[in-house]
């Protein structure tokens, strides 16, 4: 289908957590009749089952959309969805580009939060024209007059004419689409000129083998095209190319400039498509690639193992599957004495770590073993060499260390007024420096703090949430690194050093942290047969130290005729249980408490 | 033609009023679980006419059967709920069902079980009259503070004028149930109940270590903190003092909370140790018939009303095959004191025992939790504290 570029809108919606960024996408395709309402399940665009247990987006999604405006027009919506997560920060950025514009949806009730702001400034520096949708009118609570000023004020852009709307009850969704039209510009680009396209996300099909998501810029792209990828320097041949139905792929005969498609190619890994790269026609280059373009690096480090040894050829099987899925999870082969073969894995933040982790277990039924997540510290060895630490087990010497970095991030954390006192006690004990604060409007404020990852990407959400009472928000980028006073405390059971529970920390909290951990694994450890002594310790000075008792009883007092099927079960859970335990030496470890150092905040 | 021996067992699943800590399938006087059915029990005929007459035509069932037809019938156990809760004519009715069909065998142990408050001299006579020799009655403590927080109906004063008129009734196997770690018991009124209870002299005490079981109201008082139990330690010094009192009282502990006078274990208990057949009647009853595990429906209106031995008449049915039944043999049988025989299981199994659980006997045998002596295999002392943790090790 030739289409005329004044009929066509790219289009993403951006908001904060929550806010309905995914029901208001719903509510879109339901009305233009993309989907029958039979097809209909909520949440179309988040298609992983955990993307929809959780309401979050974790890829991003595209569907086109055909729209009858009032006008008497049909117009193409191409609606990119972007992942919320601030984990995914560069995901967002490259659909941005791949936009005109953006839906800006903001909770009646709740008006901005820390998000809201760190994605409209983020579509701001794309040029997108950003249009505000109030949402969730039908609470109680909704205010929308004031959210309006708050947009207003906050952020600057014009919102008195803003579509009131209840995403979830498909109130005023029409007056949404209408303003797509007025708001939002349309494409502009040459469709004869040299080809430019971006990639903004890929997937890993089965069938079709890698599938690449783009946005002409410049020129057209055909089956047959033999496309080059700028960064990367491959050349493929283009098998199909083709636009986004909901939830399945149509292909066409071409996309010209202004449009947002897919095309599939004999590209076996993911690797050589990078999201952000620049596409273009091998036998009719363009110049210059598009702007933006960056490889994407983990930020935490974590080890995963197999819980049963045996299948970790079936971990590294998984492991690979999902990379070709997501070019941004990293992973190398690493031996653990307590959890034997495994991998160390890089990951953007925690977040992506959990979904990770989640879609290991679900997808391929592996019952994993994680090690407490480690960030990436810089060793500056006597000798003068630098490395880059992300296994705790494997800092030098502290004979050899002349002194260690670590990195910070500036953040970015909304509240209302009555929290503030305990936010900023948290942001404390987190050796957070202060920055500075900004009242968005009376009741909340915006904190600003420099805190070192390794603080962070433990519980720091969960104790920011019971802290606030679920009242803050947070967002965080990278700032860089800085000297700081570590150290690496150690965890001896039995009197045997554990090296998965090792892990680096401030030489100020490492006290604190080192009697929290010992008394979390006191909690974890059964008791067994002999009495087990739990130690905390930096180098060979023990700091922290508590007793698992013996087991002095362990017996059914009555086991009649009528007893006995239940004597069995409770027998095989007994030894199931076992099966579920790691030999630390002599002592058996439940793979949980190798988690324990991520709940060590008890407030 | 079958000759293999049989014991039965037989469930009344009925009490004045359930106790704090027992998850037993049995209805208080005035369980609301009855409403539905045709089964209500009242003061004056506390186990209704409709559940013996049930009970009756299953045993009736049953007997008809060629499988069970000859097999002589060792032992019965009328257990509960309170079995004493029976009238005497109730009590008639189900011991001539018994012997009219199936074979039980001159010299059988005819066990009831039986609660203070529940029995009469007459009743007691008419328990003798049809051939129950053995008792088992329910005290758990002989503290009427104890009594009280477990939730009996009776005190110790009714629990002895129940002994004496048991004696005069003319039994002469009594057991005698205690409890130990009762919340707020001590060391001092344990020793208490167990010397009040061995001055009586009874054949046969019963001591169990309280278990909080999930559904009862201990285990909702306990998730509140209002029980104050005693804890493992203290548990296990009572557990020791059962043994050393007894003993010198002539009480040999022959399974882990069972202890009897020389000659006088309880057989019909043994047999489950021991893997033998037993056939059980009544609402939820459990079975073990060659090598087939086998529970009636534990609903009282299916009970009532479905046929016998018809679609959804077993709860659950469940063939061991060999591998299960050494299980069964090996956790089962060294439950009691003195362990399992290595040529019982090669004579029930044709294999070794050592062939198939050498690993596992010289694992504990070297933690000490096992010890294997003149062609048996037995738990140690530490090892009777640990049954569980041995136990779980010899599933295949």
């Amino acid at each position: 289908m030739a289409a005329d570029q004044s009929k066509i809108r790219n289009f993403c919606i951006v908001a904060h957590i929550d806010h309905g960024k995914s029901t208001l996408a719903d509510r879109i395709i339901e009305m233009t009749g993309t989907l029958t309402s039979r097809e209909m399940q909520a949440q179309v665009l988040d298609n992983m089952d955990l993307e929809r247990e959780r309401g979050i987006t974790i890829k991003s999604q595209a569907v086109r959309i055909v729209y009858k405006a009032k006008d008497g027009n049909e117009y193409i919506f191409n609606l990119i969805d972007t992942p919320g997560h601030v984990d995914f920060n560069y995901e967002v950025s490259r659909s941005l580009a791949a936009c005109d514009g953006a839906i800006l949806v903001v909770d009646a009730a709740q008006g901005i939060e820390a998000q809201t702001l760190a994605n409209v400034y983020l579509a701001l520096d794309h040029n997108l024209d950003v249009m505000p949708v109030i949402n969730k009118i039908d609470l109680p609570s909704a205010e929308p007059e004031r959210v309006k000023n708050e947009i207003e004020d906050v952020i600057g852009i014009e919102a008195e004419d803003a579509p009131l709307i209840s995403a979830k009850n498909g109130i005023n969704i029409e007056e949404v689409l209408e303003q797509v039209i007025k708001k939002i510009p349309a494409p502009e680009g040459d469709p004869e000129a040299p080809l430019k396209a971006l990639i903004f996300d890929s997937v890993y099909d089965s069938y079709k083998g890698v599938i690449v998501f783009f946005r002409v810029k410049e020129g057209t792209i055909r089956k047959g095209t033999r496309a080059r990828m700028m960064a990367t320097g491959a050349e493929i041949e283009t098998v199909e190319v083709g636009y986004f139905g909901a939830g399945q792929f149509i292909p066409c005969d071409e996309l010209s400039a202004g449009m947002v498609g897919y095309m599939t190619a004999s590209i076996k890994n993911l690797k050589d498509t990078r999201v952000g790269d620049t596409i273009t026609d091998a036998d009719d280059p363009c110049d210059e690639a598009l702007p933006g373009y960056k490889k994407v690096n983990p930020m935490v480090y974590c080890g995963m193992y197999p819980a049963d040894g045996a299948k970790y050829p079936d971990l590294r099987d998984a492991l690979e599957k999902l990379q070709l899925n997501d070019a941004s999870l990293q992973f190398e082969a690493e031996t653990s004495v307590a959890l034997g073969f495994g991998f160390r894995c890089g990951f953007l933040g925690l977040l992506h770590l959990e979904i990770i982790q989640e879609r290991l277990e679900r997808e391929y039924n592996l019952d994993l073993v994680t090690t407490a997540p480690s960030v990436i510290y810089k060793v500056h060895k006597t000798n003068g060499d630098v490395i880059d630490l992300t296994n705790p087990t494997n800092l030098p010497d502290p004979s050899e260390i002349e002194y260690m970095e670590e990195p910070i991030v500036s953040a970015e954390i909304m509240v209302t007024t009555d929290f503030i006192g305990q936010i900023m006690e948290l942001c404390q004990e987190r050796r957070g420096v202060y920055l500075g604060m900004e009242y968005m409007e009376e009741t909340r404020a915006l904190l600003k703090y420099d805190l070192p990852l390794n603080e962070i990407i433990y519980d720091f959400f969960d104790a920011l949430k019971s802290r606030s009472r679920g009242y803050a928000s947070f967002d965080y980028e990278m700032k860089g690194y800085v000297r700081s006073e570590l150290c690496k405390l150690d965890i001896l059971i039995n009197r045997e050093e554990v090296d998965a529970l090792s892990f680096i920390v401030h030489k100020d909290s490492a006290y604190e942290r080192g009697r929290k951990m010992c008394e979390r694994l006191k909690e974890e450890i059964p008791r067994h047969l002999f009495e087990i002594p739990i130690q905390a310790a930096i180098g060979s000075k023990i700091i922290a130290r508590e007793t698992v008792r013996a087991m002095r009883k362990d017996v059914l007092a009555k086991c009649y005729g009528g007893d006995i099927s239940r004597k069995r079960k409770l027998l095989e859970k007994q030894k199931e249980g076992k099966k579920r335990m790691r030999q630390v030496g002599n002592v058996e470890v439940p793979q949980k408490a190798f988690m324990a150092v991520l709940k060590l905040d008890d407030k | 033609m079958e000759r293999r021996e049989l014991e039965l067992y037989i469930h009344i699943p009925f009490c004045v009023k359930k106790c704090n800590y027992c998850d037993f399938l049995s209805f208080g006087t005035e369980d609301e679980r009855l409403a539905e059915t045709p089964c209500h029990p009242t003061r004056k005929l506390p186990v209704p006419e409709v559940y013996v007459t049930r009970l009756c035509r299953e045993i009736q069932w049953y007997g008809a059967k060629e499988k069970f037809k000859h097999r002589p019938v060792i032992s019965v156990f009328f257990g509960g709920g309170t079995p004493s809760l029976l009238s005497e004519e109730q009590i008639f009715r189900v011991m001539a069902a018994i012997r009219e069909n199936f074979l039980l065998c001159r010299g059988a142990e005819i066990t009831m079980e039986a609660n203070p408050g529940t029995l009469t001299p007459g009743k007691l006579n008419q328990m003798r009259f049809c051939g129950i020799n053995r008792l088992s009655l329910g005290l758990q403590s002989a503290l009427d503070s104890e009594l009280k927080v477990l939730g009996r109906i009776h005190s110790y004063g009714a629990f002895l004028q129940s002994f004496k008129w048991a004696r005069d009734a003319g039994f002469k196997n009594i057991n005698v149930d205690l409890i130990t770690a009762v919340p707020e018991q001590t060391m001092a009124s344990y020793q208490k109940s167990l010397e009040q209870v061995t001055a009586l002299g009874p054949e046969h005490i019963s001591a169990y270590s309280l278990i909080i079981e999930p559904g009862t109201p201990f285990e909702t008082l306990e998730a509140q903190g209002k029980l104050i139990l005693p804890d493992e330690d203290e548990e296990r010094e009572m557990y020791r003092l059962t043994r050393q009192f007894l003993s010198g009282m002539g009480y040999e502990r022959y399974e882990i909370s069972n202890y009897a006078r020389p000659g006088f274990e309880c057989r019909h208990n043994t047999g489950y140790w021991q893997g033998k057949d037993y056939l059980g009647v009544g609402l939820g009853a459990s079975s073990l018939i060659d090598g087939c595990r086998f529970s009636n429906t534990a609903d009282m209106k299916d009970y009532l009303e479905l046929e016998t031995g018809s679609g959804n008449w077993y709860s659950e049915s469940e063939r061991l095959e060999q591998e299960a039944q050494m299980e069964e043999f090996m956790f089962l049988g060294l439950r009691m004191v003195r362990g399992v025989s290595e040529k019982e299981f090669y004579r029930k199994f044709g294999k070794k025992l050592m062939a198939v659980y050498g690993g596992v006997v010289r694992k504990n045998e070297a933690r000490r939790l096992l010890a294997r002596k003149n062609g048996r295999i037995l738990l140690t002392e530490r090892g009777l504290d640990l049954a569980n943790i041995v136990e779980s090790e010899f599933l295949l």
